[in-house]
């Protein structure tokens, strides 16, 4: 769908899934995971070519969510796609559930790779880029990075590896939201400028605001003209956003909500989607 | 007795598999001419990947080209990649039983010039501890090239180490192989000794000597660590009553452990011969190397002679 709008509030149905899917009284990674939230609906409902009912397609595109924490934000992309029932949301982390607290490819349909150990997403992705090129598909790999996770090292490795084997096929997604588990990125382990970091890394770099569909489908779409050089788009974004009480600040990055407090995030979420319907 | 050297072996055999198998790679950190993956990289270039000095990326790429139906042999000194790399094969590729070869170069003390750090008593230990991994440390060269047949017609994750240095050849080139099987190099009726890697030679040389002592020495051949045949590890031990297992490796975790753990319920007296929990250091020569810490025909001797006389 390139219906900016549909997008837009596919988001926030996502949003609402991940809200539904942690629930209250249990802890969950809303942060990071709602932050992704444009992201996934662009992935999912606009640029990768896929099928719900057909989870091993071989020429599919392929997300691989790198900041595993933010498996609900995959999980509410994919139930809302169509891979699982939506009811199977409310399982999340359940002893037995298909929806394990990060990303387990054989437990959950259309999870394409273990993540949750942070930096290791982005190789995995690489060498299904190469794998993939072997075998002459045109299939493209996206993976989603957060920005704490920069201090793993194989993120750089990943970084300075898909330039040098000239890898067009693969782009990495930056949820740059500036925060990380215990706090601010800036005070606690800055991370820097990170568009020029992958620029000088040899990526094509494209600085995007993350909530905006538009720049996020123009990014991936300028992504795809881009030969002999992987692309990385860093996404700037909101730890949180969608919900007032759990943007722009770690408290969330891993907390559970009160009965009352769920009330009046599902409340805003809600309200926001009916406002998205209104506004075009 | 002929002697061949394992890592010659391991490129020839990769080589001429990858020929037959457009699917198989070969992936390596900037140690080709050591691993020997160089062959591969000179004659089938597409099927070579340099993944430059990055472990960790290495196994991760490993797994995500596994994922797009390719079968990935990995390559690096066994230090490295099961040190390094431990949670990227364990979390990628073991939890989701990829099918990923995994093979450690310079096992044990077979690097005895770079020291400590580039050896490895601890390997074995550490992959066996991860589910769904495999573990074969071939007894010869023509082991190996066995055991790398039998890891491409394997699905699923497997971890090979061995040695860098010349071994006698002890098996033949068409022997059987299996994942999975133990075999009794010679027979004995007074002790079992189950052995792996350089180690197998050594008892059968011990056997043969204390032949003329009047002791008879079981000497068998355990290539498959894990999956460890249980069923054939007892039948083996039940009738002599006593055990002394041998390795390359440390005396925590590797093939006695495993070998422990199979036999805790059973009534055989068994004792470990290996590294006794410290680390290596450098050595001009390996021979010198191997009897700083008991890795000798003379220890082994000693320990099959105290355990007869208990």
């Amino acid at each position: 769908m390139k219906d900016y709008k549909e997008l837009a509030i596919k988001a926030y149905q996502i949003r609402k899934n991940i809200l539904v899917s942690i629930g209250s009284g249990h802890k969950g990674h809303f942060g990071g995971s709602f932050s992704v939230a444009e992201i996934m609906a662009a992935l999912y409902f606009n640029k990768m070519r896929h099928d719900p009912k057909n989870p091993g397609m071989e020429d599919r595109d392929r997300c691989i969510i790198s900041k595993g924490h933010a498996a609900p934000a995959l999980y509410a992309a994919l139930a809302e796609a169509g891979y699982f029932p939506k009811s199977e949301l409310m399982n999340l982390k359940n002893l037995g559930s298909i929806l394990q607290g990060h990303p387990d490819m054989l437990k959950t349909p259309g999870v394409e790779a273990n993540t949750g150990s942070l930096g290791q997403g982005l190789s995995i992705g690489c060498g299904m880029a190469i794998g993939l090129k072997n075998s002459q598909l045109s299939a493209r790999v996206y993976v989603v990075l957060g920005d704490g996770e920069h201090g793993e090292g194989q993120v750089w490795e990943a970084g300075l590896f898909a330039p040098a084997r000239k890898l067009d096929n693969i782009v990495a997604i930056i949820d740059r939201n500036n925060i990380q588990a215990m706090g601010s990125i800036c005070e606690r382990m800055d991370t820097g400028d990170l568009a020029s970091k992958w620029e000088a890394l040899g990526w094509h770099t494209i600085e995007i605001d993350g909530h905006n569909v538009r720049q996020i489908v123009e990014a991936l779409d300028e992504a795809e003209t881009v030969k002999k050089q992987p692309t990385a788009i860093i996404a700037i974004t909101i730890k949180g956003k969608g919900v007032s009480f759990t943007e722009n600040t770690a408290a969330y990055h891993n907390n559970s909500m009160t009965p009352e407090l769920y009330e009046k995030a599902l409340a805003e979420l809600e309200g926001r989607i009916v406002e998205l319907n209104k506004d075009y | 007795m002929p002697i061949h050297n394992p890592r010659e072996e391991y490129g020839k055999v990769l080589l001429e598999l990858a020929r037959g198998n457009s699917k198989i790679f070969a992936l390596d950190a900037d140690l080709c001419k050591s691993t020997m993956t160089c062959m591969i990289e000179e004659e089938l270039p597409d099927q070579y990947i340099e993944m430059g000095i990055a472990e960790q990326n290495m196994l991760s790429v490993a797994a995500g080209l596994s994922l797009t139906g390719k079968i990935p042999f990995v390559n690096s000194f066994a230090v490295f990649l099961t040190g390094r790399a431990f949670d990227q094969i364990r979390q990628a590729i073991c939890l989701s039983s990829l099918n990923v070869k995994i093979i450690g170069s310079s096992a044990g003390f077979s690097d005895f010039g770079d020291g400590s750090t580039h050896q490895t008593v601890e390997d074995i230990s550490i992959m066996r501890s991860i589910p769904n991994m495999a573990v074969i440390a071939p007894c010869d060269a023509f082991q190996l090239r066995a055991t790398v047949k039998a890891m491409v017609d394997h699905e699923g994750p497997v971890y090979m180490r061995y040695s860098r240095n010349n071994m006698v050849s002890l098996t033949l080139e068409n022997d059987n192989f299996e994942i999975g099987k133990v075999y009794t190099m010679r027979e004995g009726n007074d002790i079992t000794v189950f052995a792996i890697g350089i180690m197998v030679e050594k008892a059968l040389n011990v056997a043969k000597k204390l032949k003329n002592q009047g002791i008879s020495v079981r000497v068998v051949n355990v290539p498959t660590i894990k999956p460890l045949n249980r069923d054939a590890i007892i039948e083996l031990s039940k009738d002599t009553g006593k055990v002394l297992t041998t390795e390359e490796h440390s005396i925590i975790g590797g093939l006695g452990s495993s070998i422990a753990e199979v036999l805790r319920n059973e009534r055989v007296y068994i004792e470990f011969h290996g590294v006794n929990d410290e680390y290596g250091q450098s050595s001009n020569e390996l021979q010198p190397l191997l009897k700083h810490y008991g890795l000798t025909e003379d220890m082994l001797e000693t320990k099959i002679v105290e355990i007869l006389n208990k």
